[in-house]
């Protein structure tokens, strides 16, 4: 059920034996850093990639710009923009939600141009979504702040009620849909969600708030392969560098900018 | 029935650093060993796409799966105690390794003071300055003691480092050098030295170089990713089990690892034990693995519900303080800590290693006078640079709204300069603060969840809020811009991560009626029993267990292979 999408997909299971994975970052690193006691090669990840190393190169995974017979400089198309568990209109209110908390601004693109509701939505999906790592077992009982979430729904149950029930409430305040309210109207039906303002028995408002904002955060910042984060414009606006090899040359350095690379970058090879 | 497999000399419950170090000394020394652990096999090639910090920090790739098996949770007796449905203030590792594979590498002794801690309390302020219910009582060993131990594990690990001007002498120096320094801890390292206290680099279990140990493990220098903390190594630089001790015992084909073993209970009689039953986890058979010895070496909470579950030790009993298994849990009061931001500095802080940092022991154990505080104890002050990833962390100005424009911007504008000095407070024990049997709620296999009641009382609000001011100071002489400290201690919640260093349960110490293992960590109860890990810890130190946890297996390792020779209660 977990994450069907993005280039893990080119790699079937159980290949890793198989040589099918290319790692010129890798290796390319490891001949420069002489990465070795006394000529031979310590660590297991670094051992098998030695070991690796005189296999066949397998096909890169797929990438969109690289496809042969792609028709020339058309707009690559992005195969991860679709639904996995939301509805268009759940969707809709999501993306307006999430662009709310992080917004597009001088600083650089909000949660719609990152692609966070789909990430959101691809997360409801799996695992996630479905709490499936988390003790859910009865019996329930109201509990203290300290002992934290008691509740028996699964987040994308808590989803699907909340962001039903933030167009009930901007119905009630503005005789609108969320999507349709102007920005500040937006924000204050999610600041009534956050203090608890808004009246629901289902689910607690904040604690649905709380979620939604550190699953924002979360699709702004996480790796690209999960859907948000999209080109890593997340990282570059704070200037992280993502998924690199070593720091060992800047650890002691004042601030260094570098291009930042995702896992992708892992498989594919530069 | 349970099918029944042939007898093995000793059998060992959870292998991570506990069951790890037990397994490669006793195999060394020719005895036959079978390890079982609940979780799956671990190899360095498992983390190839380890640099992703929505599948591993935020998702808890490497830890135990709370559908199947968690703590129920209390502050006092007067509540229910409710499952810990996710994980929050502490996490709980699964697998060989266990928790050594997903730590930082921190690895600082404790302090003389420590093992003798309450005879040194009363010999300098008098008995009136422990408060009633406060059970702290000295180890049964010393830091003289413990000391070749100590050793042993930081040679093994190849620990970088150099020595704490305030603690405990050294028979020799750390293995290998310390690890580089980021400007943010030459900041820490220059206020500190004016303010004048004692900074020095933090103790690292991530190779500063590359290294053969004393077993001849050759391992690789750290690269400095920013990724130790919650992930595994893949460079084998981090020391953890998989990479230095377990590889040694099955070189000598004396040790088998069953996987997805599930142990469940100890099988005793006449005060000894004479092997485990466990759930084959893939099956769901049950399996009874006889043994001379038994060595219990999982986590805190399973080591006190194991022997709870098998009636084996006298179970504590809060109200009278008798008894001893589940006794003096205790944890880390991580709070008392300062943050600073830099508006016109930026930093790498992308980069680093889980121990990475620099430290101070002015305020640790009792290197400082008391008379005038109400607490006992302190806490090691420091600044890490463990890689600071962008999910978790987005450190802003108290006052900025939590989320919308302002949050953003100013997210973004701090993200490469804030600097936090914190203080990592030591735990004392409270008659009230204990772990025993949840009454109700039940794990994957019916038996009963370990249930946990505590709660931060005066001594670590009082020691929490002393150490955020010290940490202000620092941050002062380091020239930040502007400062956030933590003001007052609010009650222990389970919700938000603050450390997952959870002791007591099965403590040591000189006297039976007091403790539950000796200072070879052999049961008082059952002397074929041996129980090993920071459940053996009677109060909690301001530093990180690892080390401790370590020469302690050393200690028992040494303990056992005596026992096997002649029998009987080693002390």
């Amino acid at each position: 059920m977990a994450d069907n999408e993005g280039p893990k997909g080119t790699q079937p299971p159980g290949s890793r034996q198989g040589g099918g994975v290319q790692e010129p970052s890798r290796r390319k690193f490891l001949v420069n850093a002489g990465y070795a006691i006394g000529g031979v090669v310590v660590g297991g990840a670094l051992g098998s990639l030695i070991r690796r190393n005189n296999k066949a190169a397998a096909p890169s995974p797929a990438s969109p710009s690289a496809s042969p017979g792609a028709a020339p400089a058309a707009e690559p198309k992005n195969y991860n923009r679709a639904l996995m568990f939301l509805t268009q209109e759940q969707f809709a209110t999501l993306n307006a939600a999430t662009e709310r908390i992080f917004p597009t601004d001088d600083t650089g693109p909000g949660a719609q141009a990152l692609g966070v509701a789909y990430f959101i939505d691809h997360q409801l999906a799996g695992e996630w979504g479905f709490n499936g790592r988390e003790y859910m077992s009865p019996p329930f009982y109201h509990g203290e702040t300290v002992q934290g979430y008691q509740g028996r729904l699964k987040r994308r149950e808590i989803f699907a009620i909340a962001l039903k029930e933030m167009d009930n409430y901007s119905q009630s305040q503005f005789s609108k849909n969320f999507v349709d309210l102007t920005a500040d109207q937006q924000d204050s039906v999610l600041s009534d969600f956050e203090s608890d303002k808004v009246p629901l028995t289902t689910i607690s408002p904040s604690g649905f708030f709380k979620m939604l904002r550190s699953s924002t955060i979360e699709g702004a910042y996480s790796d690209p392969l999960y859907g948000g984060n999209l080109d890593m414009a997340g990282w570059k606006m704070r200037s992280y560098p993502g998924n690199q090899m070593s720091y060992a040359a800047v650890i002691d350095k004042e601030f260094t900018a570098m291009p930042p690379n995702s896992l992708q970058d892992h498989m594919a090879g530069h | 029935m349970a099918k029944t497999l042939p007898k093995t000399d000793v059998v060992i419950v959870g292998v991570g650093w506990g069951g790890g170090i037990i397994a490669s000394e006793l195999t060394k020394a020719g005895m036959n060993v079978v390890g079982l652990e609940r979780g799956k096999e671990r190899k360095t090639e498992d983390y190839f796409m380890v640099h992703d910090e929505l599948r591993y920090s935020q998702r808890y790739e490497l830890m135990q799966d709370l559908s199947k098996e968690t703590v129920t949770f209390r502050s006092n007796e007067k509540m229910r105690a409710l499952p810990m449905r996710a994980y929050g203030s502490f996490l709980i590792g699964d697998g060989i390794g266990g928790a050594g594979v997903h730590w930082n590498g921190q690895t600082f002794r404790f302090l003389p003071y420590d093992f003798q801690i309450r005879s040194k309390t009363i010999e300098r302020y008098g008995k009136a300055k422990i408060p009633d219910g406060m059970t702290i009582q000295d180890w049964g060993i010393t830091y003289d003691e413990m000391e070749p131990y100590y050793d042993k594990f930081e040679k093994m690990a190849g620990i970088s480092g150099e020595t704490n001007p305030l603690a405990g002498k050294r028979s020799s120096d750390y293995p290998n050098p310390p690890m580089k320094k980021s400007p943010p801890m030459q900041m820490f390292e220059e206020a500190a030295k004016k303010l004048n206290l004692h900074p020095y680099m933090q103790p690292s279990a991530n190779l500063s170089q590359n290294y053969t140990n004393p077993d001849g493990i050759a391992r690789a220098a750290c690269q400095y990713c920013g990724y130790c903390e919650r992930f595994g190594c893949e460079y084998g630089a981090k020391a953890d089990p998989v990479v230095t001790v377990i590889p040694v015992a099955l070189k000598t084909g004396k040790l088998e690892i069953r996987t997805h073993s599930h142990v469940r209970r100890i099988m005793h009689s006449g005060g000894k034990a004479t092997g485990v039953m466990y759930t084959d986890v893939t099956t769901g058979e049950e399996i009874v693995q006889p043994a001379d010895i038994v060595v219990v070496t999982s986590y805190v909470f399973n080591n006190i519900r194991l022997l709870l579950m098998s009636k084996l030790g006298k179970a504590y009993n809060p109200a009278t303080g008798t008894g001893v298994v589940g006794k003096n849990y205790a944890y880390q009061v991580l709070k008392g800590n300062a943050l600073g931001f830099y508006d016109d500095k930026k930093f790498n802080l992308f980069a680093g290693a889980g121990a990475l940092g620099m430290n101070l022991d002015d305020y640790n154990g009792d290197n400082f006078d008391h008379s005038d505080l109400k607490f006992i104890h302190g806490a090691s002050i420091s600044i890490g640079q463990t890689g600071f990833r962008p999910i978790s962390n987005n450190q802003v100005p108290s006052g900025t709204k939590a989320w919308g424009q302002e949050f953003k911007a100013n997210s973004i504008k701090y993200a490469n300069s804030w600097i936090s000095v914190g203080g990592q407070g030591s735990s004392m024990p409270f008659q009230h603060h204990y772990i025993d049997l949840d009454p109700e709620y039940k794990d994957a296999y019916g038996d009963p969840l370990p249930r946990m009641t505590f709660d931060f009382e005066d001594q670590d609000r009082e020691l929490a809020v002393f150490m955020a001011n010290k940490c202000e100071e620092i941050q002062k002489e380091m020239g930040a811009s502007r400062i956030d400290k933590l003001k007052s201690l609010g009650p222990y919640e389970i919700t938000t991560y603050q450390s997952t260093h959870n002791t007591g349960g099965v403590i040591m110490g000189a006297d039976p009626a007091t403790s539950a293992v000796n200072n070879y960590l052999q049961m008082w109860d059952a002397e074929n029993v041996f129980v090993v890990g920071a459940s053996a810890f009677p109060h909690n130190s301001g530093y990180n267990p690892t080390d401790t946890v370590g020469a302690l297996a050393y200690r028992a390792s040494e303990g056992i292979l005596k026992y096997a020779k002649k029998g009987g209660s080693l002390v």
